[in-house]
């Protein structure tokens, strides 16, 4: 594989400057970052309402989009600098993704949708092999830290609840143990209490495989719980828009 | 990429009620392009195979498909018959090795019936180089005796020695019959896919002795002349004879030589040629019929394409958590085009079943009716290329949902609000 490799390690997990994105590079800008810099091993809340940029900001982070202006670096790489299926690799290798919501397929087993990852890059079906042996063992440990075991295990996954779900969905994330995690209102379709307990174990098994965790949300009411806490709006000098895209 | 197309298969298998369905589109039409490809092989080979071995056919002067159609297809009348000290002269050319007359005019219960001589038996050739063999009995020795095709025996139920009676005229129902003169069946033909099976055979001299008295075209009432049995029975004409010659090289000499004849306006044909300008003649429905099929297939295809095309905007999502966890946009590329391919190449699978099913449920019934046997073969060079022509159109068409797919996976980004 020649996917960029993870060399860098002294520099920052995310760093932008002077960074600026409009959609299909026409209209208003919808997202500018003078400076912004997100070490390794971190654990960021980034709070912003919706219509903040923070799809946009997800997205050029997971190098789907990418800056007509300014540079950003992931793991010391420049993603603009990147061609699109380097920067789909950099994402596959060592970017693991959470969303708000429906986030496995359907017609996958539990154990297929943590490995879907693993099938992508090579890297990380390397490490969870050097870690478990194997990948669905690797995947099971993982389940099995989220409280997903037994029984669970033969069950569709339409047919676990959505707190599970997003455990799986963390559990997938996880695998292979990419540097950067971005958790997308991970938490805003469970009710209070399994909030604190997911937090709780996608922070342990974070900290365990060290990787930054990168959490956003419109709810402020976790930010207790993380190290540094940024407001999107203060960070984003581009007029809010309120649309489908923003 | 392997993985791709075990989740191609598993996405597949989620909405496996509109594949099934789609699936079963596809089937049905490669089974009926692969049918109509069949039937028009096996048709042309058994047309081709219907007379093999014979030189030439002469009969008197008409159109040479018309003389083909009335001496080997027993279908339609000649418009003139051949006299017997024509044919004999010609029977005893240098060059001729053998001859088979031929004498139509009469049937059995819609059956032509056909009067010749044992040479028949001895000289008829169908599928290159085979020969009329029984399946009980013998050839006609005794002036009432009757071989039977193999479809007359069957259809009607006649075993040896059943009595049956002629009657003057070719349809299926007649109102003159040569009662006071019936048959006896002395030997049954081995099928042959050729319409010696749907023709009763007896003797030249059979012919004649039945038409005795018949002068003015229809019997003399109250007129019986058993005397006459035993008189001279050789026939005065015949209707067309089969030729066979020494020598391949001298074929064109004794055509020429016979459509030169003075006595007699002949006609003298090679039955390849006309058999050949003959399926010329049908070639244009044959392939019209290939055309509709090919459309058909087509028409499986689109349903296919509208299925993935339709699915497409419901599946974004899917999209979306592939990309997130990986996938490149030429990842779901693949994914939409193993989709399409898979669906086709299961679609040409279980069309071949169906097609093999098919003939198997058919053949019978064909061989019985058409006298067209049907062959239960592996799949021809030609039938492999259509299939593959299936799933390269297949492939084609899943060209487009992968590229709206690819486009959208560029456009979308991660999260998808659907």
């Amino acid at each position: 594989m020649n996917a960029p490799s993870p060399d860098q390690s002294g520099s920052p997990a995310v760093e932008l400057s002077n960074l600026a994105f409009r959609w299909r590079g026409a209209g208003p800008w919808l997202l500018e970052i003078e400076q912004f810099t997100i070490a390794r091993g971190e654990r960021l809340f980034i709070r912003g309402p919706s219509g903040s940029g923070k799809s946009t900001l997800l997205n050029l982070l997971g190098g789907v989009s990418v800056p007509q202006r300014g540079s950003l670096r992931v793991l010391g790489h420049d993603l603009a600098r990147l061609g699109g299926s380097a920067r789909d690799r950099l994402r596959a290798d060592h970017v693991g993704f959470i969303f708000q919501l429906h986030n496995l397929l359907p017609y996958l087993s539990m154990v297929e949708n943590v490995v879907l990852p693993c099938r992508f890059s090579a890297l990380r079906r390397e490490r969870a092999q050097a870690r478990s042996g194997g990948i669905e063992a690797e995947a099971r440990r993982l389940l099995e830290l989220l409280d997903l075991g037994g029984e669970l295990f033969a069950r569709p996954v339409t047919e676990l609840s959505v707190g599970q779900q997003q455990r799986v969905a963390a559990a997938r994330a996880l695998i292979g143990s990419p540097e950067v995690i971005i958790a997308d209102e991970p938490t805003s379709s469970l009710d209070a209490d399994r909030r604190h307990a997911f937090l709780a174990l996608l922070m342990a098994e974070c900290a365990a495989q060290g990787s930054t965790l990168i959490f956003v949300s419109h709810d402020g009411a976790l930010c207790d719980e993380f190290e540094r806490v940024v407001d999107l709006d203060s960070l984003n000098r581009a007029a809010p828009v309120e649309g489908p895209r923003a | 990429m392997r993985s791709i197309l075990a989740l191609a298969l598993r996405s597949l298998w989620n909405r496996r009620f509109t594949a099934l369905l789609t699936l079963f589109a596809i089937s049905l039409s490669v089974a009926l392009l692969l049918a109509v490809e069949r039937v028009r092989t096996d048709a042309r080979g058994s047309f081709a195979n219907t007379i093999s071995g014979t030189d030439l056919i002469v009969g008197a002067r008409a159109g040479s498909i018309q003389l083909l159609l009335y001496s080997v297809f027993r279908i339609g009348s000649p418009t003139n018959n051949i006299s017997w000290e024509s044919y004999r002269e010609i029977a005893d050319h240098r060059d001729v090795a053998w001859t088979i007359p031929i004498a139509l005019g009469d049937s059995h219960k819609g059956f032509r019936v056909l009067g010749t001589t044992g040479d028949y038996f001895r000289h008829y050739r169908y599928a290159r180089t085979r020969e009329l063999t029984f399946t009980a009995g013998r050839p006609f020795e005794a002036l009432y005796d009757a071989v039977l095709g193999a479809q007359v025996a069957e259809q009607l139920g006649y075993d040896l020695g059943e009595p049956i009676v002629v009657a003057h005229g070719a349809g299926a129902v007649s109102f003159v019959e040569h009662a006071d003169k019936p048959f006896r069946v002395v030997g049954i033909l081995a099928p042959t896919g050729t319409p010696v099976d749907r023709t009763v055979h007896v003797s030249l001299e059979a012919i004649e002795a039945i038409h005795l008295g018949w002068e003015s075209g229809a019997p003399l009432q109250g007129l019986s002349l058993p005397g006459r049995d035993r008189a001279d029975l050789t026939p005065k004409s015949i209707t067309a004879f089969l030729v066979g010659l020494d020598s391949k090289i001298k074929t064109f000499r004794v055509q020429r030589h016979i459509n030169d004849y003075r006595k007699e306006p002949l006609l003298a044909i090679l039955p390849g040629v006309a058999l050949q300008e003959l399926w010329d003649l049908m070639a244009v429905a044959e392939r019209a019929l290939l055309a509709i099929s090919g459309f058909v297939v087509l028409v499986g295809l689109t349903g296919m394409l509208t299925m993935i095309l339709a699915g497409l905007n419901e599946r974004r999502r899917e999209m979306a958590i592939l990309r997130s966890v990986g996938a490149r946009p030429v990842h779901l590329f693949a994914l939409l085009v193993s989709e399409a391919v898979g669906l086709a190449l299961a679609g040409a699978a279980t069309g071949l079943g169906l097609l093999y099913l098919g003939l198997a449920a058919v053949r019978p019934f064909v061989a019985r009716n058409y006298g067209l046997y049907l062959d239960i073969a592996a799949p021809s060079g030609y039938e492999w290329s259509l299939l593959g022509g299936v799933v390269g159109a297949a492939f084609l068409m899943g060209l487009i949902p992968a590229w709206r797919a690819y486009r959208n996976a560029l456009t979308d980004g991660l999260t998808v609000r659907v």
